[in-house]
């Protein structure tokens, strides 16, 4: 009895500890992001703000061109998630539901594109996408996005198909639906949710992807919000604390907000690649 | 993978054709924009091509490679990277394991935890990079705040120190890729058979038998895959050092595609980078075959 208190209470420990790890650097920003200039530059930095103000953001959005900045991410993260995703499904589905040697080079593939570092690729498309007059250009990003998406979706989506019964779609075949009736009628409804999740997870990889954004664009009416957020930071690696921290944490709400919609199927869909692939 | 274990033949159907047809819109853009250009970087990496050359970039045959097996900053990188890799994942799976563990029981503070968890996860790197450089801020920072407050130290300035800065980003490496390893270890933890876990308690097994009898042998494979994984994305992680230090200080922390990058955007060695992305893949590839095959033996027992 006593001994199952004392484990209890080390749990308890635990988790606290766990908790001060993760939750200190968060409220930290937070709190930074809200302080007054003169209770930043001191010795000793407040735990919390005692005079918040907005005027960091009021900031943030004066020095760099922020808004242009979200509208270029939203953009560019939007179509490389609708893109990746419609050329995803219909090989996810094969890829579930067809066991052949394309599916099993495909789940090869899945894997091994995790694996290359990505200056290995960003060279010949570097190369390639200046040919085609797209460096510096979102759409080039854009493609650059969607391929890079591409692994992830399908491997999720694999899944969410798996999770969807064959019997159901043999049954509608029993009843004389054709092969794409069944698909459209039967499959895509229950499937829709994996689809969304697939979706979204794959915004908020292009409205976090810093890399390629880095590499690809050069001015900052093109660039999006993760290389405007470094521009806050000087070239001696001096920085505005205040607005620096504004400007992160509005790059953050976003992705934090669709992500609190999706983190339980994403989970799932992950542990579902990993064992099964 | 793939080739070990050759699929029995599928009877050809009669709806192949479609099958091409659903295949084919994903098919085209993996081949030109990934495997293509996977390929032409392979080629490169044999090349002497710049950025602005004039001349037409000629055929090198193993030059780079050669050049990159002198190349002492390169080695250096490479060491940083390993250690860098290892000191995160490590650290980063036990700690996940035992938190995935707790996060298991019947614990009252636990959805916070939970809710806590996502965060990080869909934090843009940068930030995670952004909100690390507040806490580690030699007089703003609060590491440094509250190390005053207990008097154990005052103003170091933990990312610019010869000794500090690799410790330093490695923690916050650990920081920003346990909520994932948590999350994928907890929805493992849900395939372990309770009924099993019941009975082995009913024979009297202590928590740590019942951890190895039942619990790690279903655990294994999400186990095994999250840290082959997060060794390779850790190996070839960019952003969060390139805004924690860019490389600094001296070279301390700079990881091999920090280094890459700045050889290829920097200097325009774009052949040499590209040979340096080689010998990256390489090693993963060693890696990787040495993790497929220690899962393969797993699978057998």
């Amino acid at each position: 009895m006593i001994k199952r208190r004392a484990g209890r209470t080390g749990q308890y420990l635990a988790l606290v500890g766990y908790l001060v790890f993760l939750g200190f650097p968060l409220l930290w920003l937070v709190s930074t992001a809200f302080k007054p200039p003169r209770e930043l530059a001191t010795l000793h930095p407040t735990w919390w703000p005692k005079h918040p103000t907005l005027d960091n953001f009021r900031q943030a959005f004066d020095e760099q061109p922020l808004l242009h900045a979200a509208l270029n991410s939203l953009l560019v993260a939007l179509s490389s998630a609708v893109i990746a995703v419609l050329l995803a499904t219909p090989m996810a589905y094969v890829m579930a539901r067809h066991r052949s040697r394309l599916s099993r080079a495909a789940t090869g593939w899945v894997v091994v594109s995790q694996a290359f570092p990505f200056v290995l690729v960003i060279i010949p498309l570097f190369l390639i996408l200046k040919r085609l007059h797209l460096i510096n250009a979102l759409p080039g990003l854009v493609m650059v996005y969607v391929v890079w998406t591409l692994p992830f979706a399908l491997w999720m989506l694999t899944g969410y198909v798996r999770a969807v019964p064959r019997e159901l779609e043999e049954a509608a075949a029993v009843d004389g639906a054709g092969r794409l009736r069944t698909l459209v009628s039967i499959t895509a409804p229950l499937l829709a949710p994996g689809i969304v999740a697939t979706g979204l997870f794959a915004f908020i990889t292009a409205w976090n992807e810093f890399f390629f954004a880095l590499v690809l664009l050069k001015t900052p009416e093109k660039q999006t919000m993760p290389i405007i957020l470094t521009h806050f930071i000087g070239a001696e690696g001096v920085a505005d604390l205040g607005p620096l921290a504004a400007a992160a944490l509005l790059a953050t709400l976003p992705s934090l907000l669709l992500f609190a919609l999706i983190q339980r199927r994403i989970a799932g869909g992950m542990v579902a690649g990993a064992v099964k692939g | 993978m793939t080739l070990a274990t050759a699929p029995p033949r599928t009877r050809p159907r009669r709806h192949d054709r479609g099958v091409w047809f659903l295949v084919l819109p994903a098919l085209i853009p993996i081949l030109l924009l990934s495997v293509g250009p996977l390929l032409y970087g392979i080629g490169l990496a044999f090349t002497d091509s710049q950025s602005g050359r004039t001349q037409p970039t000629r055929w090198t045959g193993l030059q780079n490679f050669s050049d990159l097996l002198h190349d002492s900053l390169f080695w250096d990188s490479f060491r940083i990277g390993l250690v860098w890799a290892v000191g995160v994942t490590v650290p980063q799976f036990l700690l996940a394991l035992g938190l995935a563990l707790l996060l298991n029981q019947p614990l009252r503070m636990r959805w916070l935890a939970r809710a806590l968890a996502i965060v990080p996860w869909a934090m843009p790197e940068v930030v995670v990079g952004i909100m690390w450089r507040l806490v580690y801020h030699p007089d703003a920072g609060v590491l440094n705040e509250t190390l005053r407050q207990l008097h154990l130290g005052d103003g170091t300035d933990w990312l610019a120190g010869l000794s500090t800065a690799l410790p330093a980003v490695i923690v916050v490496g650990i920081w920003a890729g346990m909520p994932t390893t948590t999350v994928s270890l907890l929805a493992g933890l849900q395939n372990v058979p309770r009924e099993l876990h019941e009975a082995a308690a009913v024979d009297g097994a202590g928590a740590w038998r019942r951890f190895r009898t039942v619990t790690w042998p279903a655990l294994r494979p999400v186990a095994l895959a999250m840290t082959a994984l997060n060794f390779i994305w850790n190996f070839n992680s960019f952003a969060l050092v390139y805004v924690l230090t860019n490389g600094g200080p001296g070279g301390r922390t700079r990881l091999p595609m920090l280094f890459a990058y700045e050889e290829a955007f920097r200097y325009g060695q774009f052949g040499y980078a590209a040979a340096m992305g080689c010998v990256m893949v390489a090693v993963i590839s060693v890696l990787l075959a040495v993790y497929l095959a220690g899962r393969l033996k797993g699978d057998d027992q």
